[in-house]
């Protein structure tokens, strides 16, 4: 569990984020969301300390990270997985090298051990025969991936991700988003995600924190996002027209106005975008 | 003021630096690999400058020397002089500055801004101490190597262009070398070496490393790297000779 509590951040007189409190569960997919430029970056780096907050405190399991030694910081960081929204791979190594890099600076294990586990994260994101290929040689949906690998090799307990969907065509996100779901339960991994891909809320959505603007402006799990109130937030969601028309149908079918509608229950339950495939393509 | 928060700024990471290792073993390997890069990168560079920098020398001090009074011996002993003295360590060092330094500030900006140097730091590693530590003491064992290596070649070419060039022969200018030679000399060129070595590495990983924004800045960042370690090679070039000459 990561507490954060009344965050402030500014750079020089930019207010970036005002007065934020949210809590991290553990073993859920916690999503950050809001428009670009909102501060979701600005957040999560926050969050792990590679920007300093000008006021509050993060809270990692009682450990508070803004007034915390050096050491014990490092001490922190190791139980930390991140993937930046550049993927950030060490351009002079291999995808092996990349991934293998945490266990050769961490751990003591010998290089059988070690590769034995490289592959077994690099099978867990669905990548093989990719190891002695470099960063330039791969699609970025593969980097997103080995960077997904790389954050999770060491087993951390917290895992960041920022935009692991952006640039990606909506099957491999949806394969992304699902991955990162997975690992979350499987390891019980407290997991911070910052998106703006709907599909992502609806998928995985278990605990989500709206920023407007630096602040928070609602809170909730993706069953609530239907029904907010909130105008901003549903702004924000329902930004196309089609969505907007969705939801309306399905606040009237709740009413009671309109009959069940199978396709309104897809729409709800995926987000919108895999109605407008056919049904055949969709079995996978 | 700008001046002063920037010294600020880079006392402050060289002071960021002094951490336990976090895995010797990696950091020795990564010392490993930037020696190669450093020393071996630019091995060919400096020969090549060093032969003609001590061929032109001695051309031209057979030129200058138009007297039939002074022995052809002193040829050399110009040569000699000239090169320990200046050539080999501060011009060298002023190109190493251009072909290390640009390396070193580029490298470090590229990781900066494609958030290399954050993912590392994420992972419970001090950067400072990782990346910085060994380029720097790369550059101690290897640039002073370099300018070593520079003498003898600097001294070589000078005896190469004298017997090509018919102006004095191989024998005369070997007697000229022997002729009041200072071992002290010698040891003033390598504290030179020393210094400059650390100069060019720190200061092109201070800029590297603190390259805010985009590409563009990476470039800004590796001409600043090299222009102001120039300056202060020049700078400490003045001072060290004030001092210890
Ligand atoms: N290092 C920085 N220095 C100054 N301002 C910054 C810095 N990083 C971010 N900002 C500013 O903070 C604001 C929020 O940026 P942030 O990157 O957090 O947005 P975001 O929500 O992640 O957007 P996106 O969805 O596009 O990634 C922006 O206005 C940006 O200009
Ligand atoms: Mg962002």
């Amino acid at each position: 569990m990561i507490e954060i509590k009344n965050v402030c951040k500014s750079f020089g007189d930019k207010e970036i984020l005002n007065d934020i409190s949210a809590v991290m569960e553990t073993g859920m997919t916690n999503l950050i969301i809001g428009t670009s430029g909102s501060g979701k970056t600005v957040l999560q780096k926050c969050m792990v300390g590679l920007f300093e907050v000008d006021k509050g405190d993060i809270i990692f399991d009682g450990k508070n990270l803004t007034n915390m030694a050096q050491e014990d910081r490092k001490e922190l960081r190791q139980q930390i997985g991140m993937l930046f929204q550049g993927s950030a791979l060490f351009d002079s190594m291999t995808v092996e090298q990349n991934v293998k890099f945490p266990l050769d600076m961490f751990t003591k294990w010998n290089h059988q051990k070690k590769i034995e586990r490289v592959n077994d994260v690099l099978a867990r994101v669905e990548l093989k025969d990719t190891n002695k290929k470099y960063p330039s040689e791969i699609s970025g949906g593969m980097k997103k991936r080995v960077g997904i690998a790389r954050a999770i090799v060491l087993r951390p307990k917290y895992l960041f991700c920022d935009e692991p969907n952006s640039g990606l065509d909506p099957q491999t996100s949806m394969v992304i988003d699902k991955l990162i779901h997975e690992i979350t339960k499987e390891y019980n991994i407290t997991t911070v995600i910052n998106t703006h891909d709907m599909n992502s809320v609806m998928e995985i959505g278990e605990n989500i924190l709206y920023l407007y603007n630096g602040k928070k402006e609602w809170e909730g799990s993706s069953k609530d996002i239907i029904f907010n109130k909130n105008k901003k937030l549903n702004e924000f969601i329902f930004a196309s027209e089609f969505l907007r028309d969705a939801k309306d149908m399905r606040m009237l079918e709740e009413k009671g106005i309109v009959d069940n509608d199978r396709n309104m229950e897809k729409i709800m339950r995926e987000g919108g975008a895999n109605l407008l495939m056919n049904d055949d393509d969709k079995s996978e | 003021m700008k001046l002063f928060s920037t010294i600020g700024a880079y006392l402050l990471m060289l002071k960021g630096m002094f951490t336990k290792p976090e895995n010797f073993k990696m950091y020795w390997k990564e010392l490993m690999h930037q020696s190669v890069e450093i020393g071996m990168g630019s091995l060919w560079i400096v020969t090549i400058i060093s032969l003609f920098m001590g061929a032109v020398s001695a051309v031209q001090t057979a030129y200058q020397l138009t007297s039939p009074m002074l022995p052809k011996e002193t040829i050399a002993q110009v040569v000699r002089d000239t090169v320990i003295l200046e050539f080999a360590p501060t011009l060298v060092c002023i190109v190493l500055a251009g072909v290390v330094g640009s390396k070193i500030a580029g490298e470090l900006g590229n990781m900066r801004v494609s958030e290399q140097i954050d993912a590392l730091e994420i992972m419970g590693i001090n950067t400072k101490s990782y990346l910085i530590g060994p380029k720097i003491i790369a550059a101690l064992i290897t640039i002073p190597l370099l300018v070593v290596l520079a003498m003898v070649l600097g001294i070589y070419g000078g005896r190469l262009a004298g017997s090509l060039g018919g102006i004095l022969s191989g024998e005369t200018y070997d007697r000229g070398l022997l002729i009041n030679f200072f071992p002290k000399n010698v040891w003033f060129a390598l504290v030179k070496a020393y210094t400059f070595a650390f100069i060019i590495s720190s200061v092109s990983s201070f800029f590297g490393y603190n390259v805010k924004g985009g590409s563009l800045e990476i470039g800004r960042a590796s001409t600043t790297a090299v222009i102001t370690s120039c300056i202060l090679i020049l700078f400490a070039d003045y001072i060290l000779a004030f001092f210890i000459l």
